[in-house]
């Protein structure tokens, strides 16, 4: 047998987001205890009160920066960690929270709380990786739990993760899903959308939301036309490019483009 | 003919109310069998149990980026044009896995897939797809390296043909010279007769197989007014086709053009998405993924569609040689159309149209290269 490694010490961290992602670790099932073995879990408030100090050899990252003092918390968790894998399009790409980057917060803070002058908060909330150096980013909303086990496991084997960044069609292709842009006149953000979900909703008929981000290459103004074509207005294309990964630069780009003043 | 002259039928009639007895012929020798049915509001290809799950009664229209079930007003089995699926779904496989390896007290083991699948018989190929698989053969059969994946697959595999008795608004197989008859590369073809009333298939024996398996079909015999029947239809095929293609000198004309502002054209309604990779037929493009378990002392390394259109696909030390979508579309169309020749002989294109119509923007092969022709730098060049 190989010889025993040493489990490496992880630890998990929330930041502004719904604690989805994080929890897809302990959805993992089939794969869980052969995870909780193969590591140390140093931090996991969702799963476990135990507390371990840092160092830590790896740590996941979910959320996006939104406050003065998460701004400040994440460069302690970077100090402390050898490897910072983000996980999820809060922590990527500042998630479905960044509508605020498009709106006036000071706005809603008046009008949503009794007492505003108790809120501290920033204008926008923001990647993990516009604050601190991220060496891994893993997509979507919430991430692909195989895909996280899979980055654990490159990580742990010292391999590059297989998590591809082209088109969401290729998996749809690949698992034999009929284009549902093509056959049925659907809009969909499948060309322009990072893989990882494995083209979920296509398979029942939807078009993709775009939760994985941009892909690689996204030509999100053809896009655009597409979508056009199939009779979707302006209002339509702004609120398809600002869900969960509004904030992503491409899709930033094009929201802004179909805005009306 | 010799089989002829022995009394073994090479052509029969068979009535459309007994297609039945051709699946049930088949799975009695041993085949499962695969063919177009409707899934999803398309024409797709699956396992058929009976001729009921054929498409019987429905056709398409097809245009760039269009595709539309339609009902048709008789019973016709085969009354529409290729969908989106081709048949190197079945001989190479969308993911595969190639082996898988253990770790022992020194090193590790491999353990090769020794996949030997059910013999396979495609029902409903059409001539553009038999070119198609001649093509793939070429490619993973033919050359220095024979892929076992396929191999395994095609080998013992039963092909019923069928001759096209409507073209689709993305057709252009006559342009390529591969339709819509189908000529060789087949066990049995049928060509499907509607008239007066009378509903039938005209089948012809491509092989020794495609004779033993049409002397257990109920039949007629075919005369000639079959014969003239089954030609009308394909005739008709032809001339109707949805695209046409100018072939003349096509190769050269392309290399000599490698840097016509067409590209840069093309390049802002390319999606890069892939999609026209996917659907084609002769597309052979795959990638490699290993795989370990969490221990670290199991791993597998599978085999998955790739393709030319993705970043990682030229990714070399430092990074990805073909990054703007120009160079990407450039590289699918110039070695569909050009390069393949040098590289296989032939054309990579059959004419089957699917790159057109399942391309979400619906950018046209036909047309771009029509563009080029029409406004060349140059007239031609050393492909």
């Amino acid at each position: 047998m190989p010889a025993q490694r040493k489990k490496p010490k992880v630890a998990v961290w929330k930041f502004a987001s719904c604690d989805g992602c994080q929890l897809s670790l302990l959805d993992c099932e089939d794969e869980l205890l052969a995870v909780a073995d193969a590591i140390d879990i140093a931090n996991f408030p969702e799963a476990s009160r135990a507390f371990e100090k840092g160092p830590y050899d790896i740590s996941l990252v979910e959320g996006s920066i939104t406050t003065p003092h998460d701004e400040e918390r994440i460069h302690r968790v970077r100090r402390m960690s050898r490897v910072l894998i983000t996980i999820g399009a809060c922590a990527t790409a500042g998630g479905i929270q960044a509508l605020r980057n498009f709106q006036d917060v000071e706005e809603f803070i008046s009008a949503v709380y009794a007492s505003p002058q108790y809120i501290s908060t920033l204008s926008h909330s923001t990647a993990i990786a516009d604050h601190v150096p991220v060496d891994f980013e893993l997509r979507g909303c919430p991430i692909n739990k195989f895909q996280l086990v899979e980055v654990i496991n490159a990580f742990l084997n010292g391999r590059k993760p297989n998590t591809p960044a082209y088109s969401t069609c290729i998996e749809c292709k690949r698992r034999g899903t009929v284009c549902v842009t093509v056959a049925h006149g659907t809009p969909c953000l499948g060309p322009v959308t990072h893989a990882g979900c494995g083209a979920i909703c296509p398979s029942y008929n939807r078009g993709c939301y775009g939760c994985y981000g941009p892909m690689e290459s996204p030509n999100t103004a053809s896009m655009s036309g597409v979508w056009s074509k199939l009779g979707v207005d302006r209002d339509g294309l702004v609120r398809a490019f600002r869900g969960f990964n509004a904030f992503a630069e491409p899709f930033r780009r094009e929201s802004e483009a179909h805005e009306r003043d | 003919m010799d089989a002829t002259r022995r009394g073994i039928q090479t052509e029969i009639v068979l009535a459309a109310t007994d297609l039945d007895r051709l699946l049930l012929a088949l799975k009695e020798t041993g085949y499962r069998v695969y063919g177009p049915t409707v899934e999803d509001q398309a024409i797709v290809y699956g396992e058929l149990d009976t001729a009921a799950d054929l498409p019987r009664g429905w056709t398409d229209e097809q245009d760039g980026g269009i595709y539309r079930l339609k009902k048709r007003d008789d019973a016709a089995f085969f009354g529409f044009a290729v969908g989106p699926h081709s048949w190197k779904k079945y001989l190479f496989p969308p993911e595969v896995k190639l082996w898988s390896a253990h770790a022992k007290a020194k090193g590790f083991e491999i353990e090769e897939e020794t996949a030997n699948p059910q013999k396979m018989a495609f029902l409903g190929v059409r001539a553009c797809e038999l070119a198609a698989l001649g093509i793939q053969d070429r490619v993973f059969l033919q050359g220095s390296f024979v892929d076992p994946v396929y191999r395994s697959r095609r080998d013992g595999l039963f092909v019923v043909a069928v001759n096209c008795s409507v073209a689709g608004g993305t057709c252009f197989c006559v342009s390529m010279n591969t339709g819509p008859k189908a000529e060789s590369g087949f066990d049995l073809s049928l060509t499907e007769v509607l008239k007066n009333g009378d509903h039938y298939f005209l089948v012809s024996a491509g092989s020794e197989p495609g004779r033993e398996m049409l002397a257990r079909l109920p039949q007629r015999p075919a005369e000639t007014e079959h014969r003239q029947s089954a030609a009308a239809v394909v005739e008709n095929t032809a001339a109707h086709m949805g695209r046409t293609l100018n072939t003349e000198g096509l190769p050269s004309l392309l290399a000599g053009n490698l840097d016509h502002p067409r590209w840069d054209e093309v390049a802002k309604r390319c999606l890069t998405c892939a999609n026209c990779t996917m659907v084609c037929p002769t597309c052979f493009c795959s990638t490699v993924e290993d795989v370990t378990d969490l221990s670290g002392d199991h791993a597998e390394r599978w085999r998955k569609w790739d393709s030319c259109f993705t970043m990682e696909f030229s990714y070399i030390a430092q990074g990805s040689l073909r990054s703007s979508a120009r160079s990407r579309y450039r590289q699918w169309m110039t070695h569909k159309l050009s390069t393949w020749h040098d590289q296989f002989g032939s054309s990579g294109c059959v004419g089957c149209g699917r790159c057109i119509t399942w391309c979400p923007e619906g950018i046209d092969i036909t047309e771009e290269a029509k563009a080029i022709r029409e406004a060349p730098q140059k007239t031609g060049g050393k492909p």
